[in-house]
C-alpha cells in the first residue's frame, strides 16, 4: 500500500485529468455524436424498409384472400344461380305438363260431351225418321191390306228389307 | 483500405518524427553498466519499467568503450517548485534515476531518483539517503511533465480522435463505411449494443454512450501499446487508473435519481434503526470501494501482466547456467509467446470490464425503480462483483 500510495503521481494524475476531459470532450463532439447519429439513422432506415415490406406483403395477402373471396362467392352466385334455373326449369316443365293436363282433360270432356250430345241428336232424329218410315210402312200395309193380303205382306217384306238398308 | 493507409502512414510520420529529431545517444552514470544477470538486477529493472519514465528510450547498449548509451529522446519536464513552474528537458538528467546526477534550474535543485523529481534544501549539494534509501534532505515536486505515459495518452488520444473522426466522416457519404472503418464500426456497436444498452438501460444510455466508448477505446488501445516493445505501461500508472475511476464516480454521482440517493442515505423497506449503519456502508460502497475496485483492477491486471512477461523474458538470464543459453532462450520464448497471447486478451478484457463495470454503475444510479425490494438483491450482487 505505500509503495503504491508512493507510486502515485499527482502531477500525472492533473495531466491525464485535463487531456482525458479534453479526450471526451473532442471525442464526444467531432466522433461519437456524428457516428451514433448516423448509425441510429441506418438502423431506423432498415427498420422503416423492413416494416414497409412487411406491410406491403400483408396487404398482398389481404388483397389475395379479397380475390379467393370474390372468386369464391361468384362461384357461389353462379352455382345458385344454375340451381335455381334448373328448378325454374322443372317447375315451368310440370306446370306445362299440369296445364296440358288440364286443357286435354277438358278438350276430352268436350268432345265427350259433342259426342254425347251429335248422337242424341242422330238418335232423335234416327228415331223420327224410324216413326216416319214406320207410318209410311204401316200406311203402305194398311193400304195393301186392304187390297191383297199376299201382296201387302209381299209389300211388307220388301218395306222391311228397304228399312233394314236404311 | 485508404483510410487504413492513411492512418498507418500517420503513425509511421508520428514515429519517424520523434526518431529523426530525437535520436541522441548519451553516456550515463550507471553503475550496472547495462548487464542485468541476477534475480535483483531483474527485480529493479521490472520495477524500474512499471515506473513512469521521463525519457522515451527505444533500447540501451553498451559501446565499444564501455559507455552506456541510449537510443531515444528527451522529453520536457515541467515542475511545480517551491519557487513556481520550471522547466527543462528531461535529457539533462542523463538518464540518472538514483538521484546522483543534480539539476540546478532557477537557483534551485533537483535530483531524479526512481522517476520522482526532489527538490533537495537549500545549501545541500547532494542527496542524501537514509537506511531504507529515502531521500532526506529533498522533497517531491509536483511533476506536470511530459512524461513518456503522457506522450501514450496523447499519442493514443490522437489516434483515437483520428481514426473515429475519419469514420464520422465516412458516414455523410455513405451508409456502410469502407477500410478501416469496417473494423471500427462493429467495436462501436458492441460497445453501444452490449455494454451501454443492456447496463443503463435503454432510456438513459444514450447521453453516456460518449463517455462508455471513449474510455472503452483509450484502455484497450493503452493496454495494447503496452504490449508493443515501445514500452508503455500507462494502464499501469496507478494515477491514469484512479482518473479513470474517478470520472465514473463523478458521471454516477451527478447523474443519480432521487431513488439512488434515498437507497444509500434512507433505504426504504428495513427497520429505521438499522437505516443509519446502511447508509454508512452504502456510502463507502459508493464513493470508496466502487471506485477503489474499478482502478485497482485495471492497475494491478496491467501491472502484474508486464511483470509476468518481464520475468519470463529474464529467463533467458536467471537461467542460463543451468539450462544453458539455448535452452534458457527456448523456454523463455515459449512461455512469453502464450503469455502473450493471454495478455492480449487480457488487454480488451481489462477495456471492457472497467467499461461495463462503469455502466454497470452508472445504471444503477439512473434506475428507476418500480419495487421496492428489487433494489437488495442488486445491491448484493453487485457488492460481490466488486470484490471479485
Amino acid at each position: 500500500m505505500e509503495t503504491l500510495l508512493n507510486d502515485f503521481s499527482p502531477g500525472l494524475f492533473a495531466v491525464q485529468t485535463v487531456l482525458l476531459l479534453l479526450l471526451i470532450f473532442l471525442m464526444v463532439k467531432f466522433a461519437w455524436k456524428p457516428i451514433i447519429s448516423s448509425l441510429t439513422e441506418r438502423e431506423e432506415g432498415i427498420q422503416g424498409a423492413l416494416d414497409a415490406a412487411e406491410k406491403a406483403r400483408r396487404e398482398m395477402a389481404n388483397l389475395q384472400a379479397d380475390n379467393q373471396k370474390l372468386l369464391q362467392e361468384a362461384r357461389l352466385e353462379r352455382e345458385t344461380m344454375i340451381k335455381e334455373a334448373r328448378e325454374l326449369k322443372t317447375k315451368m316443365i310440370a306446370e306445362a305438363e299440369a296445364e296440358a293436363q288440364v286443357q286435354a282433360n277438358k278438350m276430352i270432356i268436350q268432345a265427350q260431351a259433342a259426342i254425347e250430345s251429335e248422337k242424341k241428336a242422330a238418335m232423335a232424329e234416327l228415331k223420327s225418321q224410324v216413326a216416319g218410315l214406320s207410318l209410311e210402312i204401316a200406311e203402305k200395309v194398311v193400304r195393301n191390306e186392304l187390297s191383297n193380303k199376299d201382296k201387302q205382306l209381299e209389300l211388307v217384306e220388301s218395306m222391311l228389307g228397304e228399312a233394314t238398308l236404311n | 483500405m485508404r483510410v487504413f493507409q492513411q492512418s498507418f502512414k500517420f503513425l509511421a510520420l508520428t514515429v519517424l518524427v520523434f526518431l529523426s529529431t530525437t535520436v541522441y545517444a548519451q553516456s550515463s552514470h550507471h553503475e550496472d553498466g547495462g548487464q542485468i544477470d541476477t534475480r535483483e538486477e531483474v527485480d529493479a529493472y521490472i520495477a524500474h519499467h512499471l515506473q513512469d519514465s521521463h525519457d522515451f528510450t527505444f533500447f540501451s547498449y553498451t559501446n565499444d568503450e564501455g559507455e552506456r548509451k541510449h537510443a531515444g529522446f528527451p522529453l520536457p519536464m515541467i515542475l511545480w517548485s517551491s519557487e513556481g513552474l520550471v522547466t527543462f528537458m528531461s535529457s539533462e538528467f542523463h538518464h540518472n534515476d538514483d538521484g546522483h546526477v543534480i539539476v540546478e534550474k532557477n537557483g534551485l535543485k533537483f535530483a531524479k531518483i526512481h522517476s520522482k523529481i526532489y527538490e533537495l534544501e537549500a545549501g545541500a549539494t547532494a542527496v542524501n539517503f537514509d537506511a531504507e534509501h529515502h531521500a532526506t534532505n529533498g522533497a517531491r515536486v509536483l511533476d506536470f511533465s511530459i512524461t513518456k505515459s503522457v506522450v501514450g495518452i496523447l499519442v493514443i488520444g490522437l489516434l483515437m480522435f483520428f481514426w473515429f473522426v475519419r469514420l464520422a466522416k465516412q458516414y455523410k457519404t455513405k451508409t456502410i463505411p469502407t477500410g478501416f472503418g469496417r473494423v471500427l464500426e462493429p467495436l462501436v456497436l458492441y460497445v453501444r449494443d452490449e455494454i451501454a444498452r443492456p447496463n443503463i438501460g435503454e432510456k438513459h444510455y444514450r447521453k453516456f454512450t460518449g463517455y462508455l466508448l471513449t474510455v472503452f477505446f483509450f484502455i484497450w488501445l493503452l493496454n495494447m501499446v503496452g504490449l508493443t516493445p515501445l514500452g508503455f505501461n500507462v494502464t499501469g500508472q496507478i494515477a491514469v487508473t484512479a482518473c479513470l475511476a474517478i470520472f465514473t464516480l463523478i458521471i454516477y454521482a451527478v447523474s443519480g435519481n432521487k431513488d439512488f440517493w434515498m437507497h444509500i442515505l434512507w433505504m426504504p423497506g428495513v427497520p429505521i434503526l438499522i437505516r443509519p449503519i446502511l447508509a454508512v456502508i452504502e456510502l463507502v460502497g459508493t464513493f470508496i470501494i466502487k471506485p477503489f475496485s474499478l482502478l485497482v483492477r485495471l492497475f494491478a491486471n496491467i501491472t502484474a501482466g508486464h511483470t509476468v512477461i518481464m520475468a519470463l523474458i529474464a529467463i533467458m538470464f536467471v537461467m542460463k547456467d543451468t539450462l544453458g543459453v539455448a535452452g534458457a532462450t527456448g523456454l523463455s520464448f515459449i512461455l512469453s509467446v502464450l503469455i502473450m497471447f493471454i495478455e492480449v486478451l487480457v488487454a480488451f478484457l481489462q477495456a471492457y470490464i472497467f467499461t461495463m463495470l462503469s455502466a454497470l454503475f452508472i445504471g444503477m444510479a439512473v434506475a428507476e425503480h418500480d419495487h421496492e425490494h428489487d433494489h437488495k438483491i442488486v445491491d448484493t450482487e453487485d457488492v460481490r462483483s466488486d470484490f471479485v
